[in-house]
């Protein structure tokens, strides 16, 4: 691996819902301990289905939420120790992508006013001729800085998303299912350009997904995380899961190819709630591997540095 | 072609819209448009019938209705409007800050507007005006402490849906501010269906502006308002029906354009569903 | 085998506005066919007429037929239709947490479709009912027939959903994208439970999805549907292994495989036109790279292949 951009040491974050008049409230931990380094340069992808913690990591590593403990450190600067106005300076290094096109964008802006907006939040001019490169390099005609978003397509709204993510020209992006709401041929294409903007310009990703099969043909790294904890790290794309939950993930991908039709061990029961986690491994409810041990103890990332797995059974 | 001048592409729309450049055009004129004065007396000419001097006759002192009418116009739509601007003003306000700081200054404001809320507008308006006073500043402040309950209830929830959307975490994630965030995304978003609100709100305030002058509460005389000519006109229902009817039409006429047009309105902004999660 | 459900060229429009064109398709006893595309092109449409649905969108059948086990749908009174929908067509939506009616038990919202259209009673009702479940594998079918839709994960619901599809003894169901809201290894597993019942009990099942692997892992046959027209159609095995429209194989190309290379995902360029646009001659010719003059003017001849059919004027020719 390179030079480390970004480092989280033990990052936590603990919700509390509900908590009304006769209610008391209830308390569950969106993102566990959980310690990871990207590299710069490198596309580290972050997998696991709804209620996995995947985004709420996304925003702690950005700062958007304040996290109950940990520490997140990004370029050698600790950002989870700045002041308000120095994270501001800082935001112009790191970026998100968001998932819903459609509400990502102020409905009454154009997308000139879209494209400007970083600017203005850093008290700078939008340089000349710059919205217009940025439409472009998004792959958009320069024409339609003046429109508005209702007049564009899903997957052109997203290319405006990610150009204003770029705008300042930041080294790290945070893609928070960038492709989740599009048309698989319009994930594709926005697949493609994020590639491409990668290797132009240099940028570090951290890629949240709940589809593995498509972390595995874009990055270099894959995090699978299960209500909270992180489960497996795969060192890259080619290496065979060994975490049984993993395993599920990716037998949940069909191939295109009816003469690869496969019959799926499928998971037994349900995910369980957040609020009211069992004793033991989260996991071991569903898992065909379970021992009395799981459900006793809670296994911990083993300390394998290129591929550790939390998993008392691995396969 | 911005949204109030597309509404005039709806039929209905269209005309209670230029039914409502009349009456607002009318009001401002109202000297260059008639001849007469509104308040000086000619007994001898009471109760007429409407004719070719008094296009809509006269009332019990003599005083071309027409006239009235359009004087009354003045009244009403200004102290209905004026009422309603700093209803919205106060409601935009209040609603902002109990959305943007939440914590007990939501929840007192929430409490305090769904208790007014509970109680008929006009109700709260005849208290108001009997411990201000009658007359048109008692009424105006009346009428819009009526209506505040209504746009900050309004600006609460379009403020508390907004701050759900997207583009707000994505304003944050490039370093804005919280005044940037409230004066450039939130505020203008919720704009629009709180100024159609408060259009719609007017026509329900000239209503209420009539109902406190019908009961003697609104402009003394002579100073005509719509309310306060039924009021005298109900004393001749029968003998001199017109005096009763016409500002009773106008009232009517204007309010359905208002809503007509309002209506419209909603359906270019396409706001119609923002308006139902408000209310 | 004989036609359950039958498109004969049907052309659909909304106001003036034609929305499909020419569509043809054949679901047969027992046979799942799986009806793709990208948004836009037209596929929920398709479903809407063939469960004569089109009115309550303002929609109608400008041209074709559509028959269901032999009979003209167009012929029937709108009181046939309904009996028809609920008593031999099930539907499953997209969204099962809309579909189940929140103030009543699960076990009675399933209960009410064999007693409404097997005339079953309340006892026998029931009975089949946790019969179903137990098929879709729901654990505990007891329990779940005497909870609430709020107490269900959206997995659960969508296999409530199903079971009242079911319920009826139905001869086709149509599914809308059944999975599409739900998470990656519940979306599994349910596309394998519905694959698996709807041969069992040798219903048919017209499978709505913009996703070809789930056409390749459980459908029979698949029709490829562009802007309101039959791109590509046949048995899935040649067209996979062979598809002959440059729409059909880049809609497969969409897809990261394992081992794929970096790089090889390209998508499709551009969009879907809307239907106000739909280009002249092949309507996908702005967005295909084989597209020559004769598909910018003419329309492409519907050419027999294998089994199926493609409208294209340069078909991959299949090896």
């Amino acid at each position: 691996m390179t030079a480390p951009l970004i480092q989280i040491e033990a990052l936590s974050k603990r919700f509390q819902s509900g908590g009304g008049l006769f209610t008391k409230p209830r308390a569950m931990m969106a993102v566990r301990e959980v310690t990871l380094t990207v590299g710069k340069g490198e596309v580290l992808g972050v997998v696991g289905e709804s209620g996995c913690g995947k985004s709420t990591l996304a925003r702690l590593v950005l700062r958007l939420i304040e996290p109950t403990s940990g520490r997140v450190t990004f370029d050698g600067t600790e950002i989870t120790a700045l002041s308000p106005s120095a994270l501001r300076k800082m935001r112009r290094r790191m970026a998100m992508v968001f998932q819903d096109p459609y509400s990502s964008l102020d409905p009454r802006y154009t997308l000139a006013d879209v494209l400007a907006e970083p600017f203005r939040v850093q008290n700078e001019q939008v340089p000349a001729g710059r919205i217009e490169a940025m439409l472009t390099a998004v792959g958009l005609p320069a024409e339609l800085a003046g429109s508005h978003p209702h007049q564009l397509s899903g997957g052109q709204r997203q290319r405006v998303g990610i150009a204003r993510a770029l705008a300042l020209q930041p080294d790290f992006v945070v893609l928070d299912e960038p492709t989740a709401s599009l048309d698989v041929s319009i994930q594709a294409q926005i697949i493609a350009l994020l590639a491409d903007l990668r290797d132009r310009l240099g940028l570090t990703y951290l890629f949240i997904s709940h589809d593995l099969g498509l972390v595995r043909y874009f990055c270099d790294r894959i995090m699978v995380m299960y209500l909270g904890s992180v489960v497996e790290v795969l060192p890259d794309a080619r290496t065979a899961p060994r975490h049984p939950y993993a395993q599920a993930l990716m037998q949940s991908n069909f191939a295109p190819d009816p003469a690869r039709r496969r019959v799926i061990e499928p998971l037994k029961g349900e995910i369980p709630s957040p609020f009211a986690l069992p004793p033991g491994c989260a996991f071991a409810s569903r898992c065909p591997r379970a021992s009395d041990l799981c459900r006793r103890q809670t296994p911990a990332l083993d300390d394998d540095a290129t591929h550790p797995v939390a998993c008392f059974h691995p396969l | 072609m911005i949204a109030p001048l597309r509404a005039f592409r709806h039929p209905q729309g269209g005309l209670a819209g230029c039914w409502l450049i009349l009456v607002i055009a009318a009001a401002l004129a109202a000297p260059l448009l008639t001849p007469y004065a509104y308040d000086v007396q000619n007994l001898p000419q009471a109760y007429q019938p409407a004719s070719a001097q008094h296009w809509l006759g006269t009332d019990e002192f003599g005083r071309d209705l027409l006239t009235r009418l359009i004087y009354g116009a003045r009244t009403s739509l200004s102290v209905s409007a004026t009422a309603i601007s700093i209803s919205v003003l106060c409601g935009m306000v209040l609603g902002a800050a109990a959305a943007w700081f939440g914590g007990w200054l939501d929840r007192t404001v929430t409490m305090v507007v769904d208790l007014s809320w509970s109680f008929p507008e006009i109700l709260i308006a005849l208290i108001l005006v009997a411990i201000i006073g009658p007359g048109t500043t008692g009424v105006m402040i009346a009428i819009a402490v009526a209506y505040i309950a209504q746009f900050t209830r309004l600006t609460r929830a379009q403020i508390m849906t907004l701050k759900g959307e997207t583009f707000i975490e994505a304003a944050r994630s490039l370093g804005a501010g919280n005044a940037h965030i409230l004066f450039r995304h939130l505020l203008p978003n919720a704009l629009a269906p709180v100024l159609v609100s408060a259009m719609l709100a007017t026509g329900d305030a000239i209503i209420l502006e009539a109902t406190l002058g019908f009961f003697g509460l609104g402009a003394q005389p002579p100073v005509p308002s719509w309310g306060g000519m039924m009021s005298a006109g109900s004393a001749l229902v029968f003998k001199a029906p017109w005096v009763i009817i016409f500002p009773g039409l106008a009232v009517a006429v204007t309010v359905v354009a208002i809503n007509l047009y309002g209506d419209a309105l909603i359906t270019e902004l396409d706001i119609r569903s923002r308006l139902r999660s408000g209310a | 085998m004989s036609a359950l459900l039958d498109l004969q060229s049907v052309s659909v429009s909304i106001g003036r506005v034609a929305l499909l064109d020419g569509i043809g398709l054949t679901v047969k006893r027992g046979q799942i066919l799986g009806l793709v595309g990208e948004s836009g092109s037209g596929k929920s449409l398709t479903a809407m007429a063939a469960m004569g649905l089109l009115p309550l969108i303002g929609g109608r059948v400008a041209a074709g037929v559509v028959r269901f086990d032999g009979q003209d749908m167009a012929a029937m009174t709108e009181v046939q239709r309904r009996k028809l929908r609920g008593r031999r067509i099930g539907f499953v939506t997209q969204n099962p947490m809309t579909a189940l009616d929140p103030v009543q038990r699960i076990g009675e919202q399933v209960d009410i479709v064999s007693r409404l259209h097997l005339g079953l009673s309340r006892a026998d009702a029931r009975a089949r009912t946790l019969d179903l479940l137990t098929q879709l594998r729901i654990p505990e079918a007891g329990t779940v027939a005497e909870a609430w839709p709020h107490q269900l994960s959206g997995g659960m619901k969508q296999r409530i959903v199903i079971a009242m599809a079911l319920a009826g003894d139905p001869d086709l169901i149509i599914a809308d994208e059944p999975t599409t809201a739900l998470d990656v290894t519940v979306q599994a597993q349910i596309i394998q439970i519905l694959g698996n019942l709807v041969r069992d009990r040798g219903v048919s099942l017209l499978l709505i999805t913009h996703d070809m692997s789930v056409v390749a892992q459980v459908c029979d046959r698949v029709a490829v549907l562009y802007a309101g027209r039959v791109a590509e159609e046949g048995p899935v095995g040649p067209i996979f292994a062979a598809p002959a429209h440059p729409y059909t194989a880049a809609l497969i190309g969409c897809i990261p495989q394992e081992g794929m290379e970096k790089g090889s995902l390209a998508g499709i360029p551009g969009a879907v036109p809307s239907a106000m646009t739909f280009p002249a001659g092949c309507r996908f010719h702005p967005r295909c790279p084989r597209a020559s003059e004769a598909c910018r003017t003419s329309q492409p001849p519907i050419l027999p292949r294998g089994e199926g059919r493609v409208a294209c004027h340069h078909p991959e020719v299949a090896a």
